[in-house]
Formats: C-alpha cells, structure tokens, sequence
C-alpha cells in the first residue's frame, strides 16, 4: 500500500483523524507551536528572550490565526493541544519570557514562514528559520545562518563542524558504530573550509552519550540531538 | 494507506473482512502496531471528539468578532423542537455549527481531515451515536471508515483548502462522514465507497474564500453543509443509489478541478466572499485593527 508519490507520502491514519489541537489553523496555529518547540529544543534550555519575526501569510493573518500566541506557547514548550496557547502570553510574563514581534521579508521563503532569535537562561543564543508547509507539518529552513531543511518528525542530529576533510566519515562512523541507522543526511557550508553544518535524521534515538562522544571529536564545534518525541 | 477505494473493497471482499479491519490492519503494518494500540488511539480521537462538543461555550467569541453565539442559537431552536429538517437533522447542523465555532475560538478540537472542517465528522457520529446508542467502540470503527477514505484522497488528491479549495477540506470531510454513516448502518465496503463518492460529487468545485483570510465566514457554516450532504449521501448508498462514475475517478476529477481552481480562491483570502464589499469591508477593519483579531 505504500504509494510511490503524492500528497499523502508519508502520512498515516492520525494525520487524517487528528491530530487533536487548539484551533483554528492545523497550519497557522498547530504548525506555529511545533516551530517553537523546536527552537526551544534546538536551543536546548528555557528560552528568556524571543525576537519573532513573521513573514507572508503568518504576518498577514497570523493574528487573526493566533499564530504569535502559538509560537510563544511552542517556546514554552506548551503541547499542540494545550488549552493554556490562547493565553500564552500572560504565561510568558508569568515565566519571564520577553518577547517581540516585527514584519520581516524573508527571501525565497515559504509563505507561512518565520524566523526566530532566541537567548536562554544560560545566555544561549539561536537564529532559526521555519516554515509551516500544511496539516501542522513544518521545515526548518536555517539554523544559525545556515541552510538546513528538515521536519523533525526523526530522531535529528545537527552537527556544527570546520569544513574539512574526514569529518562526515567520522560522524557517519560512530552513528554506525552505535547501532544507528541514517535515514537522510545533508551538508551546507558558509564558505570553503568555513563553517559547515550537518543535519542528519536517523532512525533510533540516540544515546546521550553518543552525542557527547561526536563533540569531542576534533573539528566539530557543537551537536545538537533534536528528538521531539522524547 | 490505500491508493484506492476499489483496492480497500477487493481487499475486503478477499479476506472477508468489514472496510474498517482492511484500514486498521494497514495502520498496523504502517506504524508497526498491535492492533489494540491501533485501536485505542483512535478511540481516543473519538473521545476527543465529544469532549470538544461537549466543551462548547455559547458566550465566546473569536478574536475578530466575526465567529461565536449560532451554536448556541441552533441549540436552542432545535429544543424548541420545530425546524424544518426535523430533530435529528437539527443535532447535525447545531454540533456542526458549534464545533467550527469552537476552533475559530482557539479551542481544543480535533483536525479531520483539517481544523477548518473539523466539525463535520463529529456532527455526523456524535449524532448517530445519540439516535442509534452505539457503543463507543463501534463509533471506533466508523471512525477508521472516515480515516481511510481520507487516507485515498491524500493519496489521489489533496486535503487542504491552499491545495484544491474548499472541497478538499469540506469535500473530503464530508466523503469521510458518509462512508462512515453507511458503515455504522451495516452497508458493505462497496456501499460506503459509493457513500463517499456521492458526497464528494456533490461538493465538488466549492472554492475556498474565507473572509480576512481567517478559519470563519464561510467555513464554520460550510461544516453544516459538510455534514448534511454526507448524511444524505448515505441515505442514497444505503438505498442502493450508485454514482454512474467511480468512486475513485469521482476523487480524482476534485483533484482536477482543484488543479483548475485560480490561487484566489484557494485559501487566499482574495476571491468569493473575501472579494465581496463585505467581505473586503471585514478584512480592512481587521486590518485596522492591528493585523485582524
């Protein structure tokens, strides 16, 4: 039954019964929450600080659509189908968390699109930008400035790393080691022998300290382990 | 998922098994799955389902005022026991009416197949669930028909209003809730495709033209036509009516027609009702107001 091509790739059952969420847009509100989820995740701590900016659609009707409402429920690590996302806001001031929104243009971009810069507790920071491509399904489109493209639906593990030779066999090689298959694995870099980053979604969930282990390698700068099921 | 709806009934005709065993069985093996996890999920979509219409609140109204109250309204002409379409009819309309108020009003309720159409599936089950007394396991097993019939129209087509219009979203919905009406009334796989196709037909080429962009006007009131085209589409299919075209070519001409559809009246806010002097008149207010809501 499993269909070559289509607009139901990849869907299951749930997807068309479901998901249960808070209304009224499975792309302008359910989507928007699971972009914040994933930048609170990608930044890996409590976010304190959110400056949000909203493009296309999400700018034109995201009000109406609740969708900033949702965005700051989805940082807070609030689920799709929390009844506290309408009040998001005054659950922010009550956390601590400021934040603002703009207009911004983005280029090439999809029309639900947004781009987040966040700063954590510890004074992390992160540059995200995602967009939210329908049934509350979303891409993140560049993390840190750089190009990324993946869902977050697998286990994902975002590799910063100096642009040299050897250093996705390494990767690739201790994932293997430990048992972990690669589902999908994609390199953009900033310029020759610059930054580079390597977004890999994988079929297991990754130990702990597995991640640890691909930090110390040399070349690698950070590792971000992104499992939203967990 | 299926590809077809003439697959899921050889399928059923083979293995003499009911239309929602040929779907639950494939979430299964899709999700590698027993059967009794695939189960209770589902149930719980269910139960979701008559929490959010048990959950509706008459007093509230949506961010831009233009969504709230004719829940309410409907609830209490139907109590008043002298509508048109008779008491039963007037449970569908009024559930359909308050769960698409509901989400306009940042509600919990469950997308199906989408959050603009949300209402009409529930209207049709949580009714016959009251008519009939069927147990919350047979509604269970309705609930895999809808969820397979939706699954060949993502296959086939597509279920969002940006992709095909209002069909897509309303269409579908309604297609899913007939096949499921026929199933919990004890037609065979073959009378509840033909359910879903005769619903389907009936709201093909319906545009998608929400005023200010926004999940409200029309789409709440859609759902109610959603649901009383899939009851009387299945009233049909169970009287033995069939569609002269297939019901898989009837789902592929909405992809067709939503191919043809013109992108202002798919989602974008800029066509059909959106366009009129009201409509524009409620967007530039909203607008006014600070980015609608």
């Amino acid at each position: 039954m499993r269909k070559p091509r289509g607009n139901g790739e990849n869907m299951n059952i749930l997807d068309i019964i479901g998901p249960v969420m808070v209304g009224p847009s499975s792309s302008h509100t359910a989507g928007a929450v699971r972009i914040g989820q994933i930048a609170r995740k990608l930044l890996g701590e409590e976010v304190r600080q959110a400056r949000i900016g909203l493009h296309g659609s999400f700018l034109a009707t995201g009000r109406g659509h609740g969708t900033d409402r949702a965005l700051i429920a989805g940082l807070m690590g609030l689920a799709v189908d929390d009844r506290r996302i309408p009040e998001s806001f005054a659950l922010a001031k009550e956390r601590g968390l400021a934040y603002c929104f703009e207009a911004v243009n983005l280029r090439n971009a999809h029309p639900n699109s947004v781009k987040l810069e966040v700063t954590g507790v510890t004074g992390r920071m992160l540059e995200m930008a995602a967009a939210s491509v329908g049934g509350g399904r979303v891409r993140v489109c560049e993390i840190d400035g750089l190009r990324a493209d993946f869902s977050a639906e697998a286990p994902t593990v975002v590799v910063y790393n100096q642009d040299k030779p050897g250093v996705v066999v390494r990767v690739s090689l201790k994932l293997g080691l430990a048992g972990i298959n690669i589902a999908t694995m994609q390199v953009y870099r900033d310029a020759r022998g610059g930054h580079a980053v390597m977004v890999i979604e994988v079929d297991q969930e990754v130990p702990a300290d597995c991640i640890a282990d691909l930090e110390r390698e040399s070349g690698i700068e950070k590792v971000i382990y992104l499992c939203m099921q967990a | 998922m299926y590809r077809s709806l003439e697959e899921i009934c050889r399928t059923a005709a083979e293995k003499k098994m009911k239309f929602w065993e040929v779907i639950r069985a494939d979430d299964c093996q899709e999700r590698q799955l027993s059967p009794e996890t695939s189960f209770s999920q589902m149930e719980a979509m269910y139960l979701a389902m008559k929490e959010a219409d048990a959950a509706y609140d008459p007093t509230l109204a949506s961010g831009s005022r233009l969504a709230g109250g004719d829940g309410g309204k409907m609830r209490a002409y139907v109590d008043a026991q002298d509508t048109v379409c008779g008491e039963f009819m007037g449970r569908v309309m009024e559930r359909a009416i308050k769960m698409g108020e509901s989400n306009a009003c940042m509600k919990r309720i469950v997308a199906a197949p989408t959050a603009g159409a949300c209402g009409v599936v529930p209207a049709v089950l949580l009714s016959m669930q009251e008519k009939y007394g069927f147990s919350d396991e047979q509604m269970t097993e309705a609930l895999y028909v809808a969820g397979g019939i939706g699954g060949v129209i993502a296959s086939r087509a597509f279920l969002s209003g940006a992709e095909g219009g209002c069909q897509a979203e309303i269409g579908s919905a309604s297609s899913m809730a007939a096949g499921a009406a026929v199933s919990l009334r004890g037609g065979d796989a073959a009378k509840i495709a033909q359910a879903a196709a005769m619903a389907m037909k009936n709201l093909l080429g319906l545009v998608c033209d929400p005023v200010a962009g926004l999940v409200e006007v029309p789409c709440i009131k859609r759902n109610v036509s959603g649901a009383v085209v899939a009851l009387a589409a299945a009233d049909m299919a169970l009287a033995g009516i069939v569609s002269r075209i297939a019901p898989d070519e009837v789902i592929d001409a909405m992809r067709e027609v939503g191919i043809s559809l013109p992108a202002c009246l798919r989602e974008t806010g800029e066509g059909g009702l959106a366009a009129t002097p009201g409509g524009a008149r409620a967007g530039e207010r909203l607008r006014k107001d600070g980015g609608n809501g």
